[in-house]
């Protein structure tokens, strides 16, 4: 406490001395520049043990905490340090945004997460681009800028619009938002036709061709050359701005193509792949922000941008991993649309078993040992708590009852350990793929809303999704799905498990499917 | 480009800091790997959220532009950078607790 007073005094003095100083752009107190780093440093200690934290489901929460007092030193120094803060400007700002980050943050159901995600880091994005347009024209006779200020500014504004046009992108797809489409180009079978907008006079406004869905990957011809020569007109504009930093035009075009690049790079990538990118462009944001850092010679921007840009880069390597892809391969983009070439088992002529809600759970209560995998789909029928109820039922009843998540269950990383626990599961009953070492004692393997993850194709060398980590569910001895079709997951593959004798298929909206079982097990 | 450094390294003496800066740089990297390297899936949604409210950071850089600059630069794209920025930490911060809220029931 004594020390902060102190330091507290020591600034206060210093910025009071020195402030005539500093506005005349004069050399900066090398005291004061001294305090404000270390206390940079110190915030940049609590984001550090935050995410340490953050590590340990039992600390996790105070993690957060941790982090978000790291951030408000890191502000608080700043509005003290600074050489004359706008203060409307930085209060009307501040109300705004966090009334909206305040509001969206709060009713943003669990399933959506993985989208918010997304538009707050395009917003971080956004924000870093936004300080170094603002660091350049700020300057009115653009030579001022030094040579370091001139490349740190373009590689901000490269790294800020790529994260904010693709975190808007990924947040498009993510929601599997469709979007209608004006031009008339190949048309894939999951297009939807297109529509006509009308006046109240009923005379047409507007035409579109077909309506395309985010979710899927949007791949065009000459996409990698043209992305190709985007990068090299990346490095030619940078060179030009730090050659000549009054080549306005130059700063624009960083600007528009960078915009553009976000797009290109993010569009191609199917649902399937969105984790890697969502994690991706967490890493970028991070970058960005250590980018404005170098802009500004401000070391807290620095170490804090590069301590995400570092952890997203780490995630995304872990996501990769756990879905065996490399992150070349995801950036390429296209994957999963083309169901023909997948490789993978052909399921012409083969026969499904199905059963109903009543036999599910005649059979279920039958059981010893069930496992429950749950996928998106559960998420998306919103039928976790119906799942978390109906594994209560048959816990009732001694039988033992575990979740096997997959590591990239869901759309994020941990996204379905969030959505189980918003249902209350318990944190004993889940397990990750360790569960395979019991399947051959699991009586049933009752997989919802999940597809991929439980593709016994992944074992075979020539699959699309070969070598991925899945649940051997077909190892359990009755294995049912919960499924609305028979339809290919996001990876776009067939899956031979539900063409397996041991295989039952329950087919219907998850939530009700998993509703009817919990009202037979409740009459029985 | 040797020129230009020489001559910025001349005028301004800005190649001692920014050296300063790039092993900071690389260190914060370093060490950011290691920090996230041990962490379970489980709390990889709350983790990537939380590491997203914190490159909310860019905060600091909308705070010090927010007072710089003239005319409509100072409050248009001080006025932006502020409500991008804050809208990135206080959404990140507040939906990371929200998630990990959940998992403190137990």
């Amino acid at each position: 406490m004594d020390t902060t007073q102190i330091l507290a005094g020591l600034l206060a003095q210093a910025s009071t001395q020195q402030v005539t100083e500093l506005l005349d752009g004069a050399a900066v107190s090398p005291v004061r520049e001294f305090l404000v780093n270390i206390i940079y440093a110190i915030a940049a200690i609590f984001f550090v043990f935050g995410l340490k934290m953050l590590s340990s489901p039992r600390t996790a929460r105070r993690g957060n905490l941790v982090a978000s007092v790291g951030m408000f030193i890191a502000v608080v120094v700043t509005l003290a340090s600074a050489p004359g803060i706008g203060y409307p400007v930085v209060i009307s700002g501040f109300v705004v945004g966090g009334l909206i980050g305040l509001v969206a943050a709060k009713k943003v159901p669990m399933t959506g997460m993985p989208e918010m995600v997304a538009l707050f880091n395009g917003s971080g994005g956004l924000a870093s681009a936004v300080v170094a347009m603002a660091e350049y024209w700020r300057v009115n006779a653009y030579s001022d800028l030094l040579i370091d200020a001139r490349i740190s500014i373009s590689l901000t504004l490269l790294i800020g619009w790529v994260t904010f046009t693709g975190s808007f992108i990924a947040f498009l797809k993510l929601r599997g938002q469709w979007i209608p489409v004006f031009w008339s180009g190949k048309e894939s079978a999951k297009d939807r036709e297109g529509g006509v907008k009308k006046d109240t006079a009923g005379n047409p406004i507007m035409q579109w061709k077909r309506y395309i869905k985010m979710g899927n990957p949007l791949t065009f011809p000459l996409q990698h050359p043209l992305n190709l020569l985007i990068v090299l007109a990346m490095i030619v504009l940078c060179a030009v701005v730090a050659a000549n930093p009054a080549a306005v035009w130059a700063v624009v075009l960083i600007i528009l193509i960078s915009a553009v690049l976000g797009v290109l790079i993010t569009a191609p990538i199917g649902g399937a792949d969105m984790p890697v990118v969502v994690s991706l462009l967490n890493s970028y944001s991070g970058l960005a922000a250590c980018a404005a850092g170098f802009v500004l010679h401000n070391t807290g921007l620095i170490i804090s941008g590069s301590l995400v840009g570092a952890s997203g880069l780490i995630l995304t390597n872990i996501m990769c991993k756990a879905m065996n892809r490399s992150l070349l391969n995801v950036m390429a983009g296209g994957f999963g649309q083309d169901t023909s070439a997948a490789g993978g088992t052909s399921v012409e002529g083969k026969t499904v078993r199905q059963m109903d809600a009543e036999e599910a759970a005649m059979v279920l209560e039958a059981c010893q040992k069930v496992f429950i995998i749950p996928g998106y789909g559960m998420a998306v029928a919103q039928a976790q708590h119906a799942v978390a109820e109906m594994a209560d039922l048959l816990s009732q009843r001694g039988i033992e009852v575990k979740y096997g998540v997959h590591p990239v269950a869901g759309r994020m990383p941990g996204h379905m350990n969030v959505l189980l626990a918003e249902a209350n599961v318990p944190y004993e009953q889940l397990a990750d793929l360790e569960l395979n070492s019991e399947m051959e004692q699991c009586d049933v393997a009752l997989v919802i809303g999940a597809n991929d993850v439980v593709n016994p194709d992944a074992r075979r060398p020539d699959s699309q999704i070969a070598g991925m980590p899945i649940f051997d569910v077909d190892k359990a001895r009755t294995v049912m799905v919960c499924k609305r079709s028979l339809n290919p997951g996001f990876a776009g593959i067939q899956n031979p498990l539900f063409f397996l004798d041991n295989t039952t298929m329950l087919f219907g909206d998850a939530k009700k499917m998993v509703s009817a079982i919990v009202n037979e097990l409740k009459q029985s | 480009m040797i020129d230009l450094l020489a001559q910025a390294a001349q005028q301004h003496s800005v190649l001692g800091p920014l050296s300063v800066h790039l092993v900071v740089f690389l260190l914060a990297i370093l060490l950011g790997f290691e920090v996230i390297a041990k962490v379970p899936a489980t709390l990889h949604t709350p983790l990537m959220s939380g590491s997203n409210a914190i490159s909310g950071i860019s905060i600091v850089g909308a705070l010090l532009i927010a007072g710089l600059g003239e005319g409509w630069v100072k409050y248009v794209f001080g006025f932006l950078a502020m409500v991008f920025a804050t809208i990135n930490v206080v959404g990140g911060f507040v939906v990371t607790d929200r998630m990990l809220a959940m998992f403190k029931r137990k």
